[in-house]
């Protein structure tokens, strides 16, 4: 036994710091790889047919034109699919290439792979298609009558009878917003010589691939390892398959490495968007204020396939009234099928299209009772212990809608426009506005999103940490999207090893079994659980096999005295633990919408101050004062970061973005037209976190992605129409809204 | 793709008259776009970059090389309001004015100004030598104009006497780098006479004749002549509706904004 003057040091970078990403520096240095820049050699690229019509039956297709063209090795359509003809994220619902029938605008028919991508451009255009075009079906309400649907989910919860004194009822409309990363689609495929392949691809959910591309190639499970990649962004787009069983199937086609990278266009018609959404809502309150009863409709356009509607509509439904206490609620909800573009997965997944109409109904009520807007929420506070609006699920985790309300109505108002600089005017750099033609209007957001996932998933996430004399390594399959997984998994680590050097390791398929998906605001919580639970563990394997009581990285310690160093304790390898961590078992609901679906809830309070030019439409979003409920705070910046950016998304949701879709037809599928908040856009942005600990998860932290986006939107919506003075019922609000013009 | 390099004019309208239609490239911020979505395939690139005399400002000479980082310093007044608005910083250090003439978008930032100060657009051929034409003939519809295949447009001529007294604003969705749904240009001259100009509600830069006409007649106008003003102007322009906005959104933005601008010029 060693005994030894050694004195254990000061670990940087644990819990409640902000250590620089091990991702940063390569990143603003142009130096990190994404997955566009992935390169083989010898690999061939690839270029995607893709339907020019929402709707056509196919009545030929001649490759061989294609394949004439000097430099292309392969194409391939729905006929070489080697295996299960379709794939999907739920249901295998959606055809690796359309075969027979295209059922949207931009549906891939043939992939072509060549020598370089200007070739694989020209046999994509050499391919001789003959089209049929067909009607789309383009209106999500002539869906619905046409039974065309892929989900119906009803909340029947309480007595449909009870009134209250007073009522409100409002019509919304929310358009397709698009998640528009930064980064392109890109992959690459590498053949491994013995008929299998190596995919790195862009993915959220690296498994989830795996589990639906393996089965389309006809090949065993380990044949094809899916890697985690860099990507610039994602907020949903990468949870479905795009061009990753079309990249296999070129690799093993023609034996090479093959690349495919999609360009804005492309992207804009290549991955999922938000669903838009029709809903009718009727509230009524008490005279005291109280919510008695919300009835409402929800449509929402699942668009062509299945990809996530079902999940999308149940959260919309669930989700649909927002943080409050009422006991009579009756919700009739549906996602339908079109020939419009696909819808799936985005930032809020559901509840971000409800915000909008909810808290447009808390404010109707709240003025029809002459209560101040804030206080109404305030007095209907949905909190730890109630049951839940909707389900009636008993919410056992915390729920501090309450004290964000207070916090909220505590933070100082900005002050009245003094400037009459037009970079802080509505019209901007245009100088089309004076300050004295300027309005200026104030809105609220307060909305709840579940964490994780929901309704009987088998949720989990595994990792595995390996202890060595270098350090430690954290093995997952996580996607890091840019969110700051990296920084928050090194941190719980660290704080539970005493270790410095942490890295991750970014696993394949084969490596470690699945994280998840890095979505539904889940991955702090689950694989960041995951990890806390794995070094807590392994610690303690480590002190009972050495009787110790503590670990660091100079071994481990009795009462202050060292007794071995990390090298004896390692014995020449490593210390390896693996673990998979669940959150609390969720269950599906009856036919009512009634059980206990969810596994914890987070809210987000959102105070908007705009400045509106009436006369022409145009809006300034000045400042966001935003109180959300954090659990506990592991990484300041990276948490404040999460804040600030999904509230300019929501922002951008609320004024700005919109894919505008003409009978299934994109017609904005470019930056020049789908339009981003830019900083000069962005509103100033205060942020206080509230601190509850969740039941679960390291810490008590809870994921904190989606809340920012849900709330700020609708608090933006609210404030134009406070500005104007009139109801506006349609998100984003565009100019010629605000003025009333058709 | 071939590439031609000229570094003086003349080289630059021997090649155009050698290959009659070659593409003419200044700082590539509309011909690359047009490249990259496949909309384009240039067999022919004339760059025109390195042609030193395109890129020279001399009295009342804008050289079509001259770029808008260079315009944002303009004492033309409403070009520099307008210049700034062009794109990013890094398109404004590209993008040139001539390119702008050139690819005769109705959405060109430049085009109003150009045709309420009644500048006329050059352009120079090898054989024919130069032409000089008002904004009204050299621009002919979306994305037409008037220049011939062996032309290069050199530059954009102003009149003697510019007004100094001159306002241009840019409605967009965004606060910056945005295309425009409704532009406008004002300028007024000494003698109350003003010109009032359009962008982005009709196919070519449209000048408000009926709605000047009437400050023609009202020098000093009332509230009710404003009002006219804007009725006026709302009726002379015929936008449409397209992905940016709607034909009535245009029409009543166009004459809102005319009236802020004449009000801006009445006030200076």
């Amino acid at each position: 036994m060693t005994t030894s003057p050694v004195t254990r040091k000061r670990i940087r970078g644990g819990i409640g710091e902000s250590p620089l990403r091990p991702d940063g520096i390569p990143k603003v240095t142009g130096n990190f790889a994404y997955a566009s820049d992935l390169h083989a050699e010898g690999m061939l690229w690839a270029a995607t047919l893709r339907s020019p019509h929402p709707r056509a039956r196919i009545t030929k297709l001649d490759t061989a034109p294609a394949l004439a063209v000097g430099g292309v090795v392969a194409v391939l359509t729905q006929d070489d699919v080697p295996g299960r003809p379709g794939f999907g994220m739920h249901v295998p619902d959606q055809p690796v290439f359309a075969a027979g029938e295209c059922n949207y605008w931009g549906e891939p028919i043939a992939v072509v792979a060549a020598s370089d991508l200007e070739t694989a451009k020209l046999g994509v255009a050499a391919i001789v298609v003959e089209y049929e075009v067909l009607e789309p079906l383009t209106d999500m309400e002539e869906a619905d009558a046409a039974d065309s649907q892929t989900r119906r989910m009803k909340i029947r919860r309480g007595d449909r009878t009870v009134s209250g004194a007073v009522s409100v009822e409002g019509y919304y409309e929310v358009g397709q917003q698009d998640q528009a990363p930064l980064g392109n689609e890109a992959g690459l495929a590498i053949p491994d010589g013995d008929g299998g392949v190596d995919l790195y691809a862009v993915s959220q959910w690296v498994h989830s691939d795996h589990w639906q591309i393996y089965p389309c190639l006809n090949l065993e499970p380990e044949q094809i390892r899916c890697h985690p990649v860099g990507m610039g962004g994602a907020f949903g787009s990468r949870e479905d398959v795009s061009m990753h069983i079309h990249l296999c199937m070129l690799a093993l086609r023609t034996g090479r490495p093959v690349k495919m990278m999609f360009d804005r266009a492309e992207s804009f018609v290549g991955h999922v968007h938000r669903h838009p959404a029709r809903m009718w809502y009727r509230h009524e309150a008490d005279a005291d204020g109280k919510l008695v009863k919300v009835e409402a409709r929800l449509i929402l356009d699942g668009g062509a396939y299945e990809s996530s509607s079902n999940a999308v509509i149940a959260n919309a439904a669930y989700f649909a009234m927002g943080p409050y206490l009422c006991d009579n609620v009756f919700i009739d909800s549906v996602a339908v099928k079109t020939n419009n573009p696909p819808a799936g997965a985005m930032r809020g997944f559901g509840g971000v299209q409800t915000a909008f109409g909810h808290e447009a109904q808390m404010d109707r009520l709240a003025d029809e009772l002459s209560i101040d807007r804030l206080e109404f929420r305030r007095r209907n506070a949905l909190g730890q212990g109630d049951p839940m609006n909707s389900s009636g699920q008993i919410i056992e985790g915390s729920l501090p809608t309450a004290e964000l309300i207070d916090e909220l109505a505590s933070m100082p108002i900005v002050e009245p426009l003094a400037s009459d600089d037009p970079r802080h005017l509505p019209g901007g750099t245009g100088l089309t506005t004076n300050p004295d033609h300027v309005k200026r209007g104030m809105g609220y957001g307060v909305t709840i999103k579940n964490l994780a996932f929901s309704e009987a998933f088998d949720d989990y996430s595994d990792v595995r940490i390996s202890l060595s004399p270098i350090g430690v390594e954290v093995y997952t399959a996580a996607a890091e999207v840019g969110q700051g997984m990296v920084t928050i998994i090194q941190q719980l680590a660290r704080e539970v090893l005493k270790i410095e050097q942490v890295a991750v390791v970014w696993s394949d398929t084969n490596v470690i079994g699945s994280a998840g998906s890095t979505s539904a605001s889940r991955q702090t919580q689950m694989t960041g659980g995951a990890t806390y639970q794995c070094a807590v563990e392994l610690r303690q394997q480590i002190l009972d096999e050495f009787g110790g009581d503590d670990l660091s990285s100079e071994g481990v310690w009795r009462d202050g005295d060292l007794l071995v160093t990390l090298a004896e304790v390692c014995g020449g390898g490593a210390k390896e633990h693996e673990i998979r961590y669940r959150h609390p078992e969720t269950f599906a609901t009856d036919e009512n919408g009634q059980g206990d679906p969810h596994p914890a809830f987070a809210v987000a309070a959102h105070r908007a101050v705009v400045d509106v030019d009436p006369e022409l439409g145009l809006v300034r979003v000045v400042q966001l004062d935003t109180v959300q409920d954090v659990g506990k705070v592991l990484n300041p910046v990276a948490a404040l970061g999460q804040i600030e950016g999904g509230a300019l998304q929501g922002v951008g949701m609320a004024v700005l973005e919109e894919l505008v879709v003409d009978k299934g037809v994109i017609k904005n599928p470019n930056f020049t037209d789908y339009l981003l908040p830019t900083f000069l856009d962005a509103p100033h942005i205060e942020v206080r976190f509230v601190e509850e600990p969740e039941r679960w998860g390291p810490l008590g932290a809870k994921g904190i992605g989606e809340p920012p986006t849900i709330s700020a939107g609708p608090a933006v919506y609210a404030a134009i129409q406070d500005a104007i003075g009139r109801h506006l019922h349609r998100v984003p609000v565009l100019p010629q809204h605000i003025v009333g013009s058709s | 793709m071939e590439i031609t390099r000229p570094t003086s004019l003349v080289e630059a309208l021997e090649a155009r008259a050698e290959d009659p239609g070659a593409d003419l490239l200044a700082g590539g911020t509309d011909l690359m776009v047009e490249v990259n979505f496949g909309h384009s395939r240039p067999e022919h690139v004339i760059a025109l970059r390195r042609i030193a005399e395109l890129a020279q400002i001399d009295g009342n000479r804008i050289g079509a090389g001259v770029t808008w980082a260079r315009l944002e310093k303009s004492d033309h007044r409403a070009l520099a309001q307008l210049a700034r608005t062009v794109g990013s910083p890094q398109i404004r250090a590209a993008g040139t004015i001539g390119g702008n003439i050139g690819t005769a978008s109705p959405a060109g930032d430049g085009l109003p100004w150009l045709a309420a100060v009644e500048a006329e657009i050059e352009v120079t051929s090898k054989d024919r030598g130069v032409r000089r034409l008002p904004c009204s003939e050299f621009f002919t519809g979306v994305k037409r104009n008037a220049l011939a295949p062996d032309e290069v447009i050199t530059a954009a001529i102003l009149p003697e006497n510019v007004p100094t007294n001159q306002e241009f604003a840019k409605i967009g969705q965004r606060s910056a780098m945005v295309i425009s749904t409704v532009s406008a240009c004002v300028v007024r001259d000494d003698d109350g006479t003003v010109r009032v100009a359009l962008g982005s509600v009709a196919p070519t830069p449209l000048r408000a004749t009926r709605a000047e006409a009437l400050i023609a007649e009202n020098p000093d106008p009332s509230e009710a002549v404003l009002a006219e003003f804007v009725r006026t102007v709302s009726a002379e322009v015929s936008p449409i509706t397209d992905h940016r906005s709607t034909e009535s959104y245009r029409r009543h933005a166009a004459g809102v904004l005319a009236r802020r601008l004449l009000e801006r010029c009445l006030a200076r």
